[in-house]
């Protein structure tokens, strides 16, 4: 155990280090990011489901419809209310939330999330047709 | 105070029934008439078991004549063109008699108009397709009209499926190729580096009610319809003149017929 004082120098110099950013932004909150609905969002008031399904499913929603398109062929969501949407990301999710940048991105960085949608599908239907 | 093993027994499985009644209230007491939403094809989808072209090669004389088809078709689909052979991609393009039906025929010397003639070819959506056996992941799959399609969420380009087409109709996209784009269509997704890519007969237009770019394009040309439907252009076009399928022989079943 002679070495007993080195061992406990690095372990606190370990800590100290991997617990740098605990104490460095401690007390401090990153604010949640605030989202911007595009006036033809804002206008239709709710989405193909309710907001709040919207916002913590939505994924859900996108992943069904994939399957639901590419694999069986079938372009048409009737949701509840009996409102019909052709069933693409790009061109009826992004045709209100044209603001791709301040809308899905937002959240996104914010949670770390990378979603792969945009290495193919097209980003903005509106910009530039 | 004294509590029998069996009592106790008893009133852990009495407790266990009882978490289970809510749940089961709450899914017996839910409307079964209630909303729910519903998915299916659009009104103007376009039917058949099994679709086919026809493709009359005697009104394509030269490059130009196959060349706004081309175009067409690899403009929708945003199909980047590389200067680098080895990375081309390709969904329909013309190639000449014998490389299109090496093997099938055997003559030496052909009329001089066919030998010059430029033949379409495209993924032939075969009844049999050995790419979708090939596929690992089911990427490619055989729709019920019998359109070969690509799911190109699942595909992880391994590229069995290239090697398995007698007909070297899928490309593989070696670089991003939306660099590569002249133009885009915004209406269509572009693909990503790493995935193969081919002809679907136009999936995402005969759920609109329109029929190919290719065959629009051709202005009469091509014949596009169900092969099982003996009212289909298609289908009576193969009644009236002799075709050729591409490598017959091969047992996939070609789903484009060409009138020589």
């Amino acid at each position: 155990m002679k070495d007993k004082r080195w061992i406990v120098t690095g372990l606190v110099v370990f800590l100290l280090i991997v617990l740098f950013p605990f104490w460095y932004n401690r007390g401090r909150a990153v604010p949640p990011p605030e989202v911007k609905l595009t006036e033809k969002a804002k206008a239709e008031k709710e989405c193909v489901l309710s907001r709040d399904y919207m916002k913590a499913e939505h994924m859900q929603i996108l992943d069904l419809w994939r399957e639901t398109v590419v694999r069986e062929g079938n372009r048409i969501y009737t949701n509840p209310k009996g409102r019909e949407f052709v069933m693409s990301l790009s061109n009826t999710c992004l045709d209100c939330h044209a603001n791709k940048a301040e809308f899905c991105d937002k959240c996104h960085n914010y949670a770390s999330v990378r979603p792969y949608c945009w290495d193919c599908h097209i980003e903005n239907p509106k910009e530039a047709r | 105070m004294d509590i029998r093993r069996r009592r106790i027994l008893q009133l852990l499985g009495l407790s266990a029934a009882a978490l289970t009644v809510k749940p089961v209230y709450d899914a017996l007491a839910a409307d079964p008439g209630a909303a729910r939403p519903k998915l299916g094809p659009g009104r103007e989808q376009l039917r058949a078991k099994q679709w086919v072209m026809v493709i009359d090669t005697r009104r394509f004389a030269s490059e130009a004549d196959v060349e706004p088809l081309i175009e067409a078709c690899h403009r929708i689909h945003n199909v980047p063109r590389f200067e680098l052979k080895r990375w081309e991609i390709k969904w329909i393009w013309a190639t000449e008699y014998k490389h299109a039906f090496s093997g099938t025929s055997s003559d030496r010397f052909l009329a001089a108009a066919v030998e010059k003639r430029p033949f379409l070819v495209l993924c032939n959506q075969c009844e049999n397709p050995p790419c979708v056996r090939a596929c690992p992941t089911q990427a490619t799959f055989k729709r019920e009209d019998g359109i070969v399609m690509m799911d190109f969420h699942r595909c992880i380009g391994c590229r069995f499926c290239m090697a398995a087409c007698p007909f070297g109709a899928r490309s593989f996209n070696y670089t991003d190729p939306r660099p590569y784009l002249k133009h885009t269509n915004k209406l269509f997704p572009t693909r990503m580096k790493g995935v193969v890519e081919k002809c679907s007969f136009c999936a995402e237009r005969l759920a609109e009610g329109k029929r190919p770019a290719c065959v629009e394009a051709a202005g009469g040309k091509i014949a596009f319809g169900d092969l099982y439907d003996p009212s289909s252009e298609a289908h009576q076009w193969i009644r009236k003149n002799y075709t050729l399928r591409r490598k017959v022989n091969l047992g996939t079943e070609p789903a484009v017929y060409y009138i020589v």
